[in-house]
């Protein structure tokens, strides 16, 4: 599509309206006019000579909060899981909410990698780099809190099948194995993912390099990439297909993640809807996070061309999507409840929302439900601050929903004399409060070393990057290649030169 | 016979450059399209396109065949596949014990619920996953390998036009080593295809 615009969307201007007869510019101002001024822009974040002062001030706040996480992490594997405030019933509580929650963050990463791909969604350009990146960062954190639950931190290599003096294996009817093998092949297959496509890029920052450590660094980051069109046929067949792949792998994996419950028959987890309302929240709540990335991103590395209002309208379209998703879920999970008619399961969504611990419940509606709703209004779709404050609410919403789902369900035992009240220990809180410094610090190392946008992609989008039908004939990029005929009058036939 | 030659030192001496490849930069996608299928009605084959970004319609334009790669990853996946029903129908069946020659690899029967020991519904998530894994690393490898990367050298870096290829220009490199390759014919036929500039690659 070579459409030249009528005009030049300036730099932070609105480029949300839906005028069929054109394109939507999805780069504005100056920047989408030139390639050059692409690569000038992404580039220039890392080749700065100091980032922004905020970025100092948000890393030194965020080490901090990664050193509490390991001092809380070795206090607990020095002392034993007593400290956290775990008492049968309540045998799960902070640590598989945060797993859950941040496993789910990392979801609309690769939605926006993988599945927009699919669909052709070339707004994603902009964004897919560093959703993919908090992806992993996502599945890193995710990862802590399963290898630290296990009570002999030591012992964790146990999970992985492998030969042994004891004579013993895994048991492959438990989802939770299922789980290591769905999480582990996840956070494989995301960082093939991004480092494939950041491999182009990386070798930008190497042919921009100044200095010798520079050049080597990204020179061997890049793998000698040189933009061959014999190389990038290949490669786009590779990114297809791992995109091919990643798609039923993220659906997959909040599926066996939500196994872990459903396969139980404790009500509330036992029911068949969880894997679809958890795949649902899942990509709700990372959509929110990125959201939440988003904003302060482009403001601190001037990336308004890139991430314009129209990705943050679309982004903000896909949580009020996802969270009516989640909302259709609560309410199916009441209906099935009293349709059901199993008084454990009416006594638990009761429970629920009256019980002593009701008010997680209602911060999980209100925060997930009733407040994205305000996106069906377009002021609020293209105003960052409303956008911020309710990505922050949906973010504090979707880990409660999985509080309430994980305490909620075990609070309430079948048994009334071993019901219990939970409340975490200060080493339960720091650890996720950590848990966000090691997030933190992974995302901000991440955006001053490594390109934060998809160079090669954006470029890709360009109205410059296609061939003008003017001069190739419409069918251009339906050149298919016979070898049989190179001859002349094929390539005329073809609607060619 | 000359003294001179002979205390020169054993080693090789240094190599003087050689021609490698006539290169040429192009301003815009348009003028590599058209240029690429002039290369290609030339007869050459040992030449390539190099952009800052796949370009729609270039592999059309140069007759590049499709790649083997879907191939190879579907192995894979079904590879994986395999692999995961094998293992875990090896390690939970007590059918397996055939096999303990040694202690670690004898199999560890578990009974849940009066559950059997073999059925493959529990079996197909980590099949799934393995599938995916192992198919995915394929697709991974198989592009570099495929590729002849990683490759932290190539002529083409030795020129400093190049170094834009992967910002903002397009190019196209004829290898000296191509049957067809006459160094003044062929720079001919690439000044004929309106290039921003055109340049000799040394090696």
């Amino acid at each position: 599509m070579t459409t030249v615009h009528a005009e030049i969307i300036p730099t932070g201007g609105d480029n949300t309206a839906d005028d069929p007869a054109q394109r939507a510019q999805l780069i504005t101002g100056p920047t989408g006019q030139s390639f050059h001024a692409v690569t000038e822009q992404v580039c220039g974040i890392a080749e700065a000579r100091r980032p922004p002062k905020a970025w100092y001030i948000a890393f030194a706040i965020a080490s901090v909060w990664l050193t509490i996480l390991g001092v809380m992490i070795l206090y607990l594997v020095f002392t034993g899981i007593g400290v956290w405030n775990l008492k049968i019933p309540v045998a799960w509580a902070f640590d598989i909410t945060n797993f859950v929650f941040w496993v789910g963050i990392g979801h609309a990463g690769t939605l926006i990698s993988a599945i927009l791909f699919l669909f052709r969604q070339k707004w994603r350009t902009s964004i897919n780099r560093f959703a993919e990146a908090m992806t992993i960062f996502a599945v890193v954190c995710a990862g802590t809190f399963p290898g630290i639950h296990v009570g002999r931190q030591w012992m964790a290599f146990w999970l992985a099948p492998y030969p042994n003096q004891m004579g013993m294996w895994p048991n492959f009817f438990s989802p939770l194995l299922w789980d290591v093998f769905a999480v582990s092949t996840y956070a494989t297959v995301s960082v093939l993912f991004w480092y494939m496509g950041m491999v182009p890029d990386l070798a930008t920052f190497r042919d921009r390099s100044k200095t010798k450590l520079r050049y080597y660094i990204y020179g061997i980051l890049s793998l000698g990439w040189r933009g061959s069109n014999r190389h990038w046929h290949v490669y786009e067949k590779a990114y297809l297909l791992l995109a091919g792949l990643a798609t039923p792998l993220v659906l997959s994996v909040h599926s066996v993640v939500s196994f872990d419950f459903a396969v139980s028959q404790i009500p509330g987890w036992h029911t068949t809807i969880f894997p679809p309302y958890f795949v649902a929240g899942a990509i709700f709540s990372g959509f929110a996070m990125v959201i939440t990335l988003a904003i302060p991103a482009r403001e601190l590395f001037g990336l308004k061309d890139f991430i314009t209002m129209r990705h943050l309208d679309n982004m903000c379209k896909i949580i009020l999507l996802t969270g009516s998703m989640v909302g259709y879920a609560y309410s199916m999970e009441w209906f099935i409840a009293w349709y059901g008619q199993s008084p454990f399961e009416q006594f638990h969504f009761m429970n629920r929302y009256l019980g002593t611990m009701g008010w997680a419940g209602i911060i999980m509606v209100t925060c997930n439900v009733v407040i994205p709703q305000i996106f069906w209004f377009k002021f609020a779709r293209t105003n960052v601050w409303i956008m911020f404050t309710v990505c922050i609410f949906v973010n504090i919403g979707m880990w409660f929903e999985r509080f309430v789902i994980i305490v909620l369900g075990l609070h309430r035992d079948f048994l009334p004399s071993s019901w219990r009240d939970y409340a975490p220990s200060y080493v339960e809180v720091l650890t996720l409060i950590g848990s966000f410094g090691l997030f933190t610090v992974l995302f901000l190392l991440f955006c001053r070393y490594l390109p934060m946008m998809a160079m090669a992609e954006v470029k890709s989008i360009l109205p410059m990057a296609h061939a003008n039908p003017a001069v190739h004939g419409k069918d251009a990029h339906r050149f298919d290649y016979n070898p049989d005929s190179g001859s002349e009058q094929e390539i005329a036939a073809a609607g060619g030169h | 016979m000359h003294t001179a030659e002979t205390t020169k030192p054993s080693i090789a001496p240094e190599r003087e450059p050689q021609l490698w490849g006539v290169l040429a930069e192009y301003g815009n996608v348009d003028d590599l399209l058209a240029a690429a299928k002039v290369v290609r009605n030339a007869g050459y084959t040992k030449w390539d396109c190099h952009t800052p970004f796949p370009v729609h319609g270039l592999d059309g334009a140069m007759g590049i065949k499709k790649t083997i790669l879907p191939w190879l990853v579907l192995g894979a996946g079904l590879t994986g596949t395999t692999v995961a029903i094998l293992m875990q129908w090896y390690v939970n069946n007590p059918g397996t014990e055939f096999a303990s020659w040694f202690s670690f690899m004898a199999s560890y029967p578990m009974t849940f619920s009066g559950k059997p020991y073999w059925s493959l519904p529990p079996n197909i998530p980590v099949a799934f996953e393995l599938t995916v894994l192992f198919a995915s690393l394929c697709s991974f490898f198989g592009m570099f390998i495929l590729n002849g990367l990683p490759k932290l050298y190539h002529p083409a870096f030795t020129n400093g036009r190049f170094k834009r290829v992967t910002d903002d220009a397009f190019f196209i490199i004829i290898e000296r080593a191509d049957l067809k390759f006459h160094a003044d014919a062929t720079t001919e036929l690439l000044r004929s295809t309106s290039p921003v500039a055109i340049d000799q690659v040394k090696d």
